[in-house]
């Protein structure tokens, strides 16, 4: 809470006080880290849709990222590495009414949590996924990751990374997501905007939020937080409906960024309910 | 919408016992993944479950069949899957996360021969130790082992009852044999099943401590959107529910979690005695094997042997109270199951020398003869 120094003034309470487990902060991110910058983000988000908070539930995984569910003030779920997803799933079917969020990490999301990642999107299960993409495992020190650009360094391939990065929207877009979009943790209101969006949207939506990890990428990469921050401002090309084909990151160009794709189709549940309980209308 | 109790007398095979079992008990989330023998488990659920309410996903792969199962059980859901070995050794982390999330839920495993892929259509009770200390780290289980359809049917509901009421959980380890034999299966009326659910919280939601514990040591349950705000984490954590990276956390939760189970072992665990009043020698046994056990102690009996049985009808928490007493009754013990010694050592380890303990196993794929265990006794009794 900040409180004003001038006594005669209420104190004012932050605005998103209400939405974060106050008796858990400080939080472990590191100085530096966006991490914290997409989870204020996701909470923005809730808020701006209006749903009562007790209709939310955030899963995450394991890793930096997959800390913020231990963070949020409702009801949240910090589970098995890489399975943020099929536990989403399970509730969403279990209870179609609630609106499930699955804030992790790359790492998370699409090394160990690929297979489960593809079939949610495939399925359409209706829940929003924000991908914190920091191009690596954090928690861990800084391996390699599914999203580590070809060449860079990590703490598993000191020679530089000899794999190609998934790319993230592309990869969703072919599963089957309905809504896409690329923001980075400096697009704050733009990054909101989208989740916000993913939140009233049906459907398997998709938001990879680019976010520096200076003190297990950026160290070995010779990258500080001030130059990620630089280059996302300076060379980022902000493409609302860009093709996601287009969209893998090249050190060539800065990383293309927008609302990619936002389309009406059936949910998983809906589709299952139709068709398997009709009766219930 | 049709009933949820089939009231009335079929003949249908032991996985699809399980799955009205299931049903009876008041299930309506299954996530699964096809797997012989257990197949026919999801197959069945997944026509009968949306014709109650309920819902039924085939997942991925076994890893996100058992995670959706947690995440059906905090929506307040009473929930399932079935596997066989394999695809139990992929819940095994996942089944970690329910233990110290306290999250009711049942596992069948319609056991098969293995290691590995094994033999997928035929019968074994090799996943017995897995049960127990698959997952990573200190716990304690439930496991219960049906020997007919018609117990597919009762220790299904039985599975649940314990689940829910110890928060925890819990495991029918069938086997392909018990799972694929078609035998009569009463099912009574729906008011003559007893149920039981989880325990709910009460009172002011800004007091609320997720993993307080009531009286038997079981902390009621809220589901989400109950408005209580939860936070459910596989590290350790205090009993909010907040990670707390301590020694003394770490203490006083695995106290809680495995002293809910130790301390009402009586409340748990089943055993049945047969013939055991005269007994010289006592056969233990479980599952499909305990079928031959029967048979194999009258045969016995004719041929003047005074021999008896206790069939462990739940087999985790191990019922040592009663394998100790029955180790100061008799001269041996017998230990007959489809593996190479698994629960024969836990009868030893009860028995602690007080009288001879042999196990006569099998290495899978085929029931035990009965004259396999006349052979054990009067090999035993003579020496
Ligand atoms: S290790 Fe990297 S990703 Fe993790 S908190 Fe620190 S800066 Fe952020």
């Amino acid at each position: 809470m900040i409180r004003s120094a001038d006594p005669a003034v209420a104190p004012t309470v932050h605005p998103l006080e209400d939405l974060v487990r106050m008796d858990r902060i400080p939080h472990i991110w590191c100085p530096g880290c966006g991490t914290g910058s997409v989870f204020t983000a996701c909470l923005t988000a809730i808020k701006q849709t209006g749903i009562p908070y007790d209709q939310f539930a955030m899963v995450s995984g394991i890793g930096c990222s997959g800390r913020g569910a231990g963070y949020i003030n409702i009801d949240s779920f910090h589970t098995t590495h890489g399975r943020a997803i099929p536990f989403a799933t399970g509730i969403k079917m279990a209870n179609p009414k609630l609106n499930v969020i699955v804030f992790s990490g790359d790492g998370d999301l699409f090394a160990i949590g690929g297979n489960h990642f593809i079939h949610a999107a495939r399925r359409n299960m209706d829940i929003t996924v924000v991908c914190v993409n920091n191009l690596t495992y954090g928690m861990t020190g800084g391996q390699v990751a599914a999203t580590t650009p070809h060449n860079a360094r990590s703490s598993t391939t000191v020679m530089g990374n000899p794999e190609t990065p998934f790319n993230l929207p592309l990869l969703a877009y072919a599963a089957g997501a309905t809504y896409i979009a690329r923001w980075s943790m400096l697009h704050a209101r733009d990054l909101a905007d989208a989740i916000a969006a993913a939140l009233r949207r049906r459907g398997f939506s998709f938001i990879e939020a680019l976010s520096p990890c200076p003190v297990n990428y950026g160290r070995r990469n010779r990258e500080k937080a001030i130059d990620t921050l630089r280059h996302y401002q300076e060379k980022a090309i902000i493409k609302n409906g860009a093709h996601p084909a287009e969209l893998d990151m090249s050190d060539a160009r800065g990383p293309i960024l927008g609302n990619f794709l936002d389309i009406e189709k059936p949910t998983h549940d809906e589709i299952y309910k139709r068709m398997y309980r009709p009766e219930e209308g | 919408m049709t009933s949820r109790v089939l009231t009335g007398e079929h003949f249908i095979n032991g996985d699809i016992a399980c799955a009205e079992g299931a049903i009876a008990a008041g299930c309506t989330f299954f996530g699964g993944y096809p797997i012989t023998p257990a197949t026919e488990v999801a197959e069945h659920i997944s026509i009968r479950l949306p014709r109650v309410g309920g819902t039924f996903i085939q997942m991925e792969d076994e890893i996100a069949a058992m995670t959706s199962v947690l995440g059906g059980a905090w929506t307040g859901a009473k929930s399932m899957t079935a596997t066989s070995g394999p695809g139990f050794s992929l819940m095994m982390e996942t089944i970690g996360l329910a233990v110290v999330t306290e999250t009711p839920c049942v596992v069948v495993n319609v056991q098969r021969a293995g290691p590995s892929t094994g033999l997928p259509t035929q019968g074994a009770q090799a996943d017995m130790m897995q049960a127990r200390w698959g997952s990573h780290g200190d716990y304690e289980i439930i496991a219960v082992a049906p020997a007919s359809p018609q117990e597919m049917f009762d220790l299904t509901i039985t599975a649940f009852n314990l689940s829910e009421a110890y928060r925890t959980p819990v495991f029918i380890m069938s086997d392909e044999i018990v799972g694929h034999m078609s035998e009569r299966v009463v099912i009574p009326e729906a008011g003559k099943i007893r149920t039981v659910s989880r325990p709910r919280p009460a009172g002011r939601k800004d007091r609320f401590r997720l993993y307080r514990p009531g009286p038997n040591g079981v902390a009621p349950m809220p589901a989400i959107g109950d408005g209580y705000k939860i936070h459910v984490t596989g590290l350790t954590h205090d009993e909010k529910g907040y990670p707390v990276m301590s020694v003394e956390t770490q203490k006083e939760m695995i106290e809680r979690i495995t002293g809910k189970i130790r301390n009402n072992i009586d409340d748990i665990v089943m055993t049945e005695s047969y013939r055991l009043s005269d007994a010289d020698i006592a056969v233990v046994s479980y599952g499909v094997s305990a079928r031959t056990s029967f048979t194999a102690v009258d045969e016995a009996r004719k041929r003047g042997i005074r021999a008896g049985m206790l069939r462990l009808v739940t087999v985790w928490p191990f019922p040592e109270k009663q394998i100790r007493a029955l180790a100061q009754k008799v001269k041996g013990i017998i230990t007959v199951e489809i593996n190479m010694g698994q629960i024969s050592r836990e009868v030893e380890r009860c028995a602690a020398g007080r009288v001879p303990t042999i196990g006569v196993g099998h290495h899978g794929g085929a029931i035990i003869p009965p004259e396999a265990v006349i052979d054990a006794m009067e090999k035993e009794v003579m020496r």
